[in-house]
């Protein structure tokens, strides 16, 4: 993936310069608001990631001044303001995805992929299918080789969530929002056990596992054979 | 500034003096159009009557001639009273009246006219009198002067003069005096105020605002702002600990992770050891990380900042979407966990923070409950997570069987970082009850800790949606 990072702090963005590359993606790096709009208007990249506060043009007019040319490229803010309503005005100001500093680069890196791989995404299947599982969106029903799997309403979404993010990395904060629409950190980990039962359902009985713990990370679901 | 520049300073002085020159222009105008009204009423009567004699006068003479007018005359003219008559021939020499003098040319011509004169009887050096006549000449030349005497007129005019320049002055002089009065007063409870206000300012905190208790506008003042220092001595007082505390429960992670850090750099051998110290700091931040967006969070609801993000819905909502994301794991403990939420409890609040407080009581009910007593008489232990409402309230309220806190302790266990001591070893920060607490109080509720006979039952109370 092609990646612009406007970031102001040097050391942080060198930092995920590196790290981007270690993963394979390519990045670009612009240290103000001005030199990233000129840098995003300009090239071509498959997801950017904004700090909200920048020297000359803060993060949310960037991405305001971008979206008002109808350049649609997707943008994960990066800001020290982390409550609800903050984000609410990330989101609201055009971008695409919110992460509160200070976070975890597997955290960052899971959900620029997320965002990156978007635009070829897989919303508009009605059908996700990994390996020999698959899940119909509209009728509700899950079906692993011949068996149909009865799962809880929520448990649907949660499989929904990883399937149509398939061969993606998918950390427990990201289904923590995305199907519980929670903002908040659980004391305890509480994703883990729902995982844990949608495994036994989805996997329990079958030589290839298809759920995946990513250590450190969170979770993926992929075919394994491939 | 002297103490009468201060009085004559006062709002209340200067309304005064307002009201006081408004009521006086007032009483001054009232008077005068009275003065005013009551002479022109005087001078019309009189016209009207002189009118009418001169009417039955001039009958009498064109019946009677000049013989019989001067009887006549003659004969009204010893009636005591204001009424002037004088008959004169056509040269001005006067034949019948009582008048003796009058201003020289009054004669001359008819009319009406307001003259000096003197009565027949007076002394030529004694005061002059003034009269309004009317003179008419009588077909043969004659003329014939009726009038009355002014006197009167201008005496009630005079007394009510004096009568409304009194009155000014007494409004004036009572009014100044009451203004001071009513100034004295709210400029000494002003100042009992501002020297109360100078001791606070210096520091004393406890200090309060002093309440007559006479519920006057003072008093309001002093009870609000009473209130208000009872919020900031609060607001303070937390601030205070929060940072003691605050330094504690931050700097005892922060120590450890230096020293393992350093640990690391003097005894690690292989990368295996210092991915493993590693590995370890890493945890350690992140928890630090998380009991700091914990403290954030508790000052900003606290703060009242997150009382923007306020909508309408139903509690049970909330109480049956906490179930479903702690089931797992209750279940996962050997606990049971129960939802009760049928009948619709509305509230207006912050969705997200109401959440996260009753997901951090579930959790807590949780992470004590399940080494107490999963099992009771038998069957798994139960946490029951329910929504409904009470009177006026909305109650949040999650029951579990776990070791209870004692009465005494429930208090304390609501500050921040306060874990009972038998908790010391669980994970969490100390602030989930806390969180909850500072949720309730920002929706005007609170959070009450009680006996659930036995384990304990954590109550968020919230002010039902009308």
């Amino acid at each position: 993936m092609r990646l612009l990072i406007i970031e102001d702090d040097r050391d942080a963005a060198d930092y995920l310069l590196k790290a981007f590359r270690e993963v394979g993606h390519v990045a670009d790096l612009a240290f103000d608001g001005e030199e990233g709009l000129a840098l995003a208007l300009d090239g071509h990249y498959d997801a950017l990631v904004i700090d909200r506060m920048l020297p000359k043009m803060d993060g949310l007019s960037v991405i305001g001044a971008l979206r008002a040319k109808d350049i649609e490229t997707p943008v994960l803010i990066l800001s020290a303001l982390g409550q609800v309503d903050d984000r609410v005005k990330g989101l609201r100001a055009g971008g695409d995805d919110y992460l509160p500093k200070p976070y975890s680069f597997s955290e960052l890196l899971a959900r620029v992929e997320v965002l990156g791989r978007r635009h070829g995404g897989r919303s508009e299947e009605t059908v996700y299918r990994v390996g020999d599982l698959a899940l119909d969106r509209l009728s509700h029903r899950v079906v692993r080789g011949e068996d149909e799997i009865p799962l809880q309403p929520r448990e649907f979404r949660l499989l929904e969530y990883l399937m149509k993010h398939a061969g993606q990395v998918v950390t427990r904060t990201m289904l923590l929002e995305n199907v519980w629409d929670y903002h908040f950190d659980p004391q305890t980990n509480v994703i883990d056990v729902h995982i844990s039962r949608l495994r036994s359902k989805i996997d329990k009985g079958f030589s290839q596992p298809l759920l995946h713990t990513v250590r450190g990370a969170g979770y993926m679901i992929r075919d394994g054979a491939r | 500034m002297t103490a009468l520049g201060k009085l004559l300073r006062t709002t209340a002085f200067r309304l005064t003096l307002v009201y006081l020159l408004v009521v006086a222009l007032f009483a001054a105008f009232l008077l005068g159009y009275f003065a005013l009204n009551t002479r022109r009423l005087i001078t019309e009567q009189i016209t009207s009557t002189v009118e009418a004699e001169m009417t039955v006068l001039t009958q009498q003479y064109n019946q009677g001639g000049i013989r019989r007018l001067v009887v006549i005359i003659e004969n009204r003219s010893r009636r005591p009273g204001s009424s002037l008559y004088l008959v004169t021939t056509p040269t001005g020499e006067g034949l019948a009246g009582n008048v003796g003098s009058i201003e020289p040319g009054v004669l001359d011509k008819p009319g009406w006219f307001e003259t000096a004169y003197r009565r027949l009887e007076e002394q030529q050096e004694g005061p002059e009198h003034h009269a309004l006549v009317n003179v008419f000449q009588l077909p043969s030349g004659f003329r014939l002067l009726i009038g009355r005497d002014l006197d009167e007129r201008e005496r009630m005019y005079r007394i009510i003069a004096t009568a409304g320049r009194w009155s000014v002055a007494i409004v004036m002089v009572l009014g100044i005096a009451g203004g001071i009065f009513v100034s004295r007063r709210v400029l000494n409870r002003v100042d009992a105020m501002t020297d109360t206000a100078r001791t606070i300012m210096a520091g004393n905190l406890s200090g309060r605002l002093q309440e007559t208790g006479t519920g006057d506008e003072f008093d309001r003042l002093a009870l609000n702002l009473n209130g208000m220092l009872e919020r900031i001595e609060l607001l303070m007082r937390g601030l205070k600990e929060v940072s003691d505390n605050v330094a504690h429960d931050l700097k005892t992670p922060l120590t450890r992770l230096r020293n393992r850090c350093e640990e690391a750099l003097r005894v690690a051998k292989s990368e295996a050891d210092y991915r493993a110290a590693l590995e370890t700091t890493i945890e350690e931040s992140d928890g630090l990380i998380r009991t700091f967006d914990a403290l954030l969070m508790i000052a900003r609801a606290e703060s009242g900042e997150a009382r923007q993000g306020m909508v309408e819905f139903d509690a049970g909502e909330i109480a049956r979407d906490i179930g479903d994301l702690y089931e797992p794991l209750a279940d996962e403990k050997g606990l049971s966990l129960r939802v009760e939420a049928a009948a619709p409890a509305r509230v207006k609040a912050n969705r997200e923070l109401v959440s996260q407080a009753l997901a951090n009581l579930v959790d807590n009910a949780i992470k004590y409950a399940a080494d107490a007593a999963p099992l009771l008489n038998g069957a798994a232990a139960e946490v029951v997570i329910s929504a409904g409402a009470d009177g006026n309230r909305i109650l949040l309220t999650v029951g579990d069987r776990g070791p209870g806190i004692p009465t005494p302790d429930r208090p304390r266990a609501i500050e921040r970082f306060v874990r009972l001591e038998q908790s010391r070893s669980k994970p969490g920060s100390g602030l989930g009850l806390s969180l909850a607490a500072a949720v309730a109080r920002l929706h005007g509720g609170e959070l009450r800790l009680e006996d659930n006979d036995p384990g304990l039952k954590a109550v968020i109370a919230l002010p039902r949606a009308n």
